[in-house]
C-alpha cells in the first residue's frame, strides 16, 4: 500500500532521513521505533509532503506521490494524528471533527462522526466544548478521530501515548488495535512505547539517526537483544 | 442633543465605510500575521470602479437608481477581488516563508505602485460625480431652526453595511470555507493534512477582505462624490487604526473598531476642530499601541509551538 524507496528529507537545515526505505501492506500495523531525533516524525511528515522529500520515491497505491503537495496526498486517502496532536484550540470539538472530514463525501458526515462517538464516547459529551479546554488524554482521542473523519485507508500516528496515563494508554492501544482489526483501516504508528506498540503491531521498523537500522515482526523486534537493551529495558516499558 | 444625533448618524456612516475595510485588515492578518498595507488602495480602486460604473451606466442611458448602484457595487466587488488575489499572488506568496519585514516592504511597495497606477490611468484631479441618491427625512427640529437629519443615502451605507457584516460573519462561523478559514489561522501545518488547500484559503481571505473594502469604495464614491488617488491612504491607516483598536485578528473587533472610530472622527470634527480630525484617529492608535496592544477583543500574543 504504502512504499519509501531510499527516502532522503531534511528537517530544517538538518538532513533528518538519510536513505529511508519502508513498507507498508494494506491490513497491517507497522510501527517505527526509534530514538528522540532519529527522524521518527520527520518520515511521517515527509509521507504527507510536508517536507518533500529530496531525494528517493513514495508511492501510495502504486502511485507516485512524491512531489505532491499535502491536501492532494491526504485525498488520496492518507490522515495523520500528528505529532503534539495539533487540536485547533480555539475550534469545538465538533469544528475539529468537521475538519477532518474536509476530504470526506458530505453525506457521509454523520455516520463517521456516529463511528468516531463510538470509538470515543467521551468526545461526543465534550463536542461543544474548545479543543483547547480538553485534558491530554481526549485531546489524543480527538487527534486520532479527526484523522478517521476523512475514511482514511492508511493511518499516520505519531507517539499516539505521549504524556498519557497508563490507564489511557491502555485504552488508546486498544482503540487503535479495534480501529485496524474492526474497521480494516491501515496503520503506521511512530512510537517510543516500544513494548506496547511491538505487541500491538504485525511489523516494525527500529530507526537509528535517520536511517533503518532494523526491521522485523513485532514478536521478532521484542526478543531482538539490542532492541531490548536500546528501548525496552530503559523504563519505557 | 440634537447636534450631537446628528454627528452620531455621520458618524456611524463614516465608521460602517471604514468598518467593512478593517475586514479585510483582520482578515488577512489573522491568517498570515502580516498587515496589508496594499489595502486601503483597494478601497480606492473600488471607489474608483464606482466612478467608471455610474459614467459608463449614465452613456448606456440607465439611470434607474436601484439597478444603477447595484450594478456598481457588483462590478466594484468583482474587480476588487481580481485586484486582492492578485496581489497575493504576486507580491505576498512568492515572499512567504521569508522574514517577516519581506512581506510588510512589499505591502508598501504594492500600495505606492497602485497608487501611481490609478493616478497614470485616470489622472491625478479629482473625479466628480453626480449624486445618485438624494433626500432625506428629518428626525426632529430644535428651535433654532436646526433640523437632524438622516439621508436615504445613509440609511443605505449603514443597512448594507450590517448586511454584508452579518453574511460575512455567518459564512466564517457557519460554513465548511469559513471553518477551513479559521483552522488555517490556527494552525496551517495540521489545515494541510486534513487536506485543507491552505493556499487557496489564503487568497479566498484576501479576495473576500477585497471584495469588502470594494463596497466601501462604492460607499465611498456616493457618499463624497469626489475620488482622486489618493483617498486610499488615508481611509486605509484609519481602517487599520480600527482593526488594531477592536484586536488585530479579530473580525468582531474590526467591525466595532471601525464603527468607533467613525463616531470618534465625527465628535472630533464636531466639538474640536476638523481640522484635527486625523490627527484624532491616529493619537488613538498611538494610545492602543501603548496600553493595550490586544486591542478590545483581540487575544495577547501567544508565541506559537
Amino acid at each position: 500500500m504504502l512504499g519509501l524507496t531510499d527516502v532522503y528529507a531534511y528537517y530544517g537545515a538538518i538532513e533528518a532521513l538519510r536513505g529511508v526505505s519502508v513498507e507498508v501492506k494494506t491490513g497491517e500495523i507497522v510501527t517505527l521505533i526509534g530514538a528522540n531525533g532519529a527522524g521518527k516524525t520527520t518520515l511521517l511528515m515527509t509521507i504527507c509532503g510536508n517536507p518533500r522529500a529530496r531525494q528517493g520515491r513514495i508511492l501510495f497505491d502504486g502511485a507516485d506521490i512524491t512531489d505532491r503537495p499535502t491536501y492532494e496526498i491526504i485525498r488520496r486517502g492518507i490522515a495523520q494524528a500528528p505529532e503534539g496532536r495539533r487540536i485547533f484550540p480555539r475550534l469545538t470539538v465538533m469544528e475539529n471533527l468537521q475538519l477532518g472530514a474536509t476530504t470526506a463525501p458530505e453525506v457521509h458526515l454523520a455516520r463517521n462522526l456516529e463511528r468516531v462517538f463510538t470509538l470515543f464516547p467521551i468526545l461526543k459529551e465534550r463536542a461543544d466544548q474548545r479543543g483547547g479546554t480538553l485534558s491530554g488524554g481526549e485531546q489524543q482521542m480527538l487527534s486520532i478521530a479527526r484523522a478517521l473523519m476523512s475514511e482514511p485507508r492508511l493511518l499516520l500516528l505519531d507517539e499516539p501515548s505521549l504524556g498519557l496515563a497508563p490507564m489511557i494508554v491502555k485504552q488508546i492501544f486498544r482503540t487503535i488495535g479495534e480501529i485496524n482489526r474492526d474497521q480494516g483501516v491501515t496503520i503506521f504508528m511512530v512510537e517510543q512505547n516500544a513494548h506496547h506498540a511491538l505487541r500491538l503491531a504485525h511489523r516494525g521498523y527500529v530507526m537509528v539517526n535517520g536511517v533503518i537500522a532494523l526491521s522485523g515482526t513485532g514478536t521478532e523486534l521484542l526478543a531482538n537483544p539490542e532492541v531490548r537493551a536500546a528501548y525496552l529495558e530503559g523504563g519505557h516499558g | 442633543m440634537e447636534y450631537f444625533l446628528q454627528q452620531s448618524i455621520n458618524g456611524l456612516t463614516l465608521g460602517a465605510i471604514y468598518g467593512l475595510i478593517a475586514i479585510g485588515y483582520t482578515m488577512v492578518y489573522g491568517i498570515i500575521g502580516m498587515i496589508n498595507f496594499a489595502h486601503g488602495e483597494i478601497y480606492m480602486i473600488g471607489a474608483f470602479i464606482a466612478v467608471i460604473s455610474f459614467t459608463v451606466l449614465g452613456l448606456f442611458g440607465i439611470t434607474w437608481v436601484p439597478l444603477a448602484v447595484l450594478i456598481a457595487l457588483v462590478m466594484a466587488m468583482v474587480f476588487t477581488s481580481v485586484y486582492g488575489w492578485i496581489i497575493e499572488r504576486v507580491a505576498y506568496r512568492p515572499l512567504r516563508g521569508s522574514f517577516r519585514l519581506a512581506a510588510l516592504i512589499s505591502a508598501i511597495g504594492m500600495s505606492i505602485f497602485l497608487q501611481n497606477y490609478v493616478q497614470l490611468v485616470q489622472g491625478a484631479r479629482v473625479k466628480p460625480v453626480q449624486p445618485i441618491i438624494q433626500g432625506s427625512v428629518s428626525l426632529m427640529e430644535r428651535a433654532d431652526g436646526f433640523t437632524v437629519s438622516l439621508s436615504y443615502l445613509q440609511m443605505i451605507i449603514i443597512l448594507l453595511t450590517l448586511v454584508l457584516m452579518i453574511a460575512f460573519w455567518q459564512l466564517i462561523m457557519q460554513t465548511a470555507l469559513g471553518r477551513a478559514q479559521r483552522a488555517c489561522e490556527q494552525d496551517k501545518v495540521m489545515a494541510g493534512l486534513l487536506g485543507i488547500n491552505v493556499d487557496r484559503t489564503i487568497s479566498l481571505t484576501f479576495v473576500l477582505g477585497a471584495a469588502l473594502a470594494g463596497v466601501a469604495g462604492v460607499m465611498t464614491t456616493m457618499y463624497y462624490g469626489v475620488v482622486d488617488f489618493y483617498i486610499g491612504f488615508l481611509a486605509g491607516i484609519k481602517a487599520f487604526t480600527a482593526a488594531v483598536l477592536g484586536g488585530i485578528g479579530s473580525l468582531p473587533g474590526a467591525m466595532l473598531g471601525g464603527l468607533l472610530i467613525g463616531l470618534i472622527e465625527a465628535y472630533w470634527s464636531a466639538y474640536f476642530t476638523i481640522e484635527y480630525k486625523d490627527v484624532a484617529a491616529f493619537s488613538i492608535l498611538v494610545l492602543v499601541l501603548i496600553f493595550r496592544p490586544s486591542g478590545l477583543f483581540g487575544r495577547p500574543e501567544i508565541e506559537k509551538v
